[in-house]
């Protein structure tokens, strides 16, 4: 059992009419990677400052290390931010600007000096403490930041899409230095971003937050492959989603009407709810198979083929088709398909996920 | 071809350039005449009426009383120009739009008014006519368009400077003096240099707040009454002289200012 270092009780904010975030309640363990997903203006950024003392919450508590820290200073909190643009001091050199929390902290001229360089060296900027800010690149940058918010050894390091600026390459680089530097450092990280990939890259737990709700918590795996909600299945990759209504349900199945005929998945459900089933592009595969693991798709006709190297994207549209409902496919890149063929498509029955409308 | 075509335009810009310029042109010129009256014709050059002006004691004094003036009320002004820019672009107070109007509206009102309400102010709480007084006044002109010239340069990239600083446990004085105030470097020097130029020019509030110890335009308009010699000419060729100084670095800081923030 892990100790909770963070935890949100019933936390709302709201701006006049406007609710940024919605009565949210979060628990971080301590040396935990957690990373804050969600479209831009889901609340999310809120949620972080609202950790980090920018913001104040209307209504709920934040604790911190078993203390209330709703209404502290972030000064007097345990938490040091990673802002988006780094905020870095244009006026002072690398060095100063990693050894400024330290100097505020009226640590011991020594002992700050090898903290910096220590701080410099985990971030791999040894030898740049004469440099100044201008003179370095947006990774350079990244990395000054992340070093001056280290130095002071914060408990809990808030990251606000720290990555955001940078180019792809430099991007994934840094994904995976986040993640060394967190496990080299112990402190618990918790990182905002709206790109899921990053997400999925980088957390030991994914918190989604859509319209300033949590719409899903947990591992990313767990996050992909089991979407809580309709939106956690959309925004966590690409989904085909088919809706319906229950037509029975027993024994853990339910049996749903969709456009391409009745499907039978794991769940429970009230007969005549509305409901959705969520199915990976790279769930579906070609082919027939028969069994109670399988569920038959049926024939479709292939629309559209983009070749991306790991796989074909697919789009396929049913030959029964009732109405404009088109599939999309992740085949194997080794096999040729073009626009026109026909195929049967068959998925696992334990895969589909079944969802409220 | 091309030159005669333009021809029009430039006779136009002669005569608007003169039209502004040809004033300061011949004050400065007869401020070399060689003789007892500053009318033409121009025979010197001369120094001889500067050379008179610097023996004149109450002139040099003055004019150090306008430098401190200048200086002492402009430090006070771009002070507290920063403060309250700091804290309308921090804080985005409620009533924003309001406290913005308020502090440039007496950008609107006539120096005379502000003089005279200083001058029944003052009064009233028992501070005597003094350079003091002067100083005050040229704190109550200067404040809006200091305030108006660092305001302009808190960009939104402050803010998380700002909030950098507190998080990684820097007091209020600490944040202000160590990390905004040195950014704010160039905007606070403009700031300084114009509000010192005001002062240094300013003669109505300096004229009405003042009494024994006087600054400098105060001293030329006694000489003007006096009637019109080369030595006043030589006196507003110096004012005219270090007012353009103080704007030109003042340009040069603006200019540091704007491309900074860029």
């Amino acid at each position: 059992m892990t100790k909770t270092i963070v935890e949100l009780q019933n936390v709302t904010k709201s701006y006049g009419t406007v609710v940024a975030v919605d009565n949210v309640s979060l628990a971080v363990s301590e040396g935990e990677f957690v990373v804050l997903l969600g479209p831009s203006g889901s609340g999310k950024t809120t949620i972080l400052s609202m950790i980090g003392g920018f913001t104040v919450p209307t209504e709920g508590s934040i604790t911190i290390n078993g203390e209330d820290m709703t209404g502290t200073a972030p000064a007097f909190r345990p938490t040091v931010t990673v802002f988006q643009d780094y905020a870095l001091f244009p006026h002072m050199t690398v060095f100063e600007n990693v050894s400024f929390g330290l100097q505020m902290r009226k640590t011991g001229k020594a002992e700050r000096q090898q903290r910096t360089e220590k701080s410099l060296d985990v971030v791999g900027l040894s030898g740049f403490g004469d440099r100044s800010v201008d003179q370095l690149s947006g990774g350079q940058r990244q990395r000054v930041a992340l070093a001056r918010a280290i130095a002071v050894e914060p408990a809990v390091l808030l990251l606000d899409e720290p990555l955001g600026a940078l180019d792809l390459k430099i991007r994934q680089q840094m994904q995976g230095e986040l993640v060394h530097l967190q496990n080299n450092i112990g402190a618990t990280f918790v990182h905002v971003t709206h790109d899921q990939e990053e997400a999925m890259a980088i957390a030991d737990n994914i918190v989604l937050i859509n319209e300033g709700k949590i719409e899903d918590y947990g591992p990313p795996a767990r996050v992909y492959l089991k979407p809580a909600t309709l939106f956690a299945a959309r925004f966590m990759g690409e989904s085909n989603i088919l809706s319906g209504d229950v037509e029975s349900s027993e024994s853990g199945f339910v049996v749903v009407n969709t456009a391409i005929g009745k499907l039978k998945v794991p769940g429970i459900c009230e007969i005549g709810a509305k409901v959705s089933i969520a199915v990976r592009p790279e769930q579906l595969h070609p082919g027939t198979q028969t069994g109670e693991e399988i569920i038959d798709i049926g024939e479709v006709q292939v629309s559209e083929v983009t070749f991306q190297g790991t796989h074909r994207l697919c789009r396929a549209v049913p030959t029964t088709n009732q109405s404009d409902l088109s599939l999309l496919l992740r085949l194997p890149p080794e096999q040729r398909v073009k626009v026109g063929d026909v195929m049967s498509l068959y998925a696992n029955r334990t895969q589909a996920v079944l969802l409220e409308k | 071809m091309r030159l005669l075509r333009n021809l029009p335009s430039y006779v136009y810009l002669v005569l608007a350039l003169s039209f502004i310029y040809l004033p300061v042109v011949v004050l400065v010129l007869f401020s070399f005449q060689d003789g007892v009256l500053p009318v033409f014709p121009f025979t010197g050059p001369s120094l001889q009426w500067y050379e008179k002006m610097l023996a004149n004691e109450r002139l040099v004094e003055s004019l150090m009383n306008s430098v401190v003036v200048a200086i002492l009320s402009s430090i006070v002004t771009t002070f507290l120009g920063f403060l309250a820019a700091y804290g309308m672009a921090r804080r985005k107070p409620r009533f924003a739009g309001g406290i913005r109007f308020v502090l440039m509206a007496p950008l609107t009102v006539s120096y005379l008014i502000i003089a005279m309400g200083m001058l029944i102010t003052l009064n009233l709480i028992g501070i005597p006519k003094s350079l003091f007084a002067v100083g005050l006044g040229h704190v109550v002109i200067n404040l809006p368009l200091c305030f108006a010239i660092i305001y302009s340069q808190f960009g939104d990239h402050l803010r998380n400077i700002d909030w950098a600083a507190r998080d990684l446990g820097a007091s209020d004085a600490q944040t202000l003096l160590r990390v905004i105030a040195p950014i704010m470097k160039p905007s606070l020097l403009a700031s300084f240099c114009l509000s010192a130029t005001l002062s240094w020019d300013e003669f109505i509030i300096a004229f009405l707040l003042s009494r024994f110890d006087v600054t400098l335009p105060v001293i030329i308009f006694e000489m003007l009454r006096a009637g019109l010699t080369p030595e006043v000419n030589a006196a507003g060729t110096m004012v005219f002289a270090i007012s353009m100084l103080t704007i030109g670095v003042s340009a040069i800081f603006v200019f540091i200012a704007f491309r900074g923030k860029k």
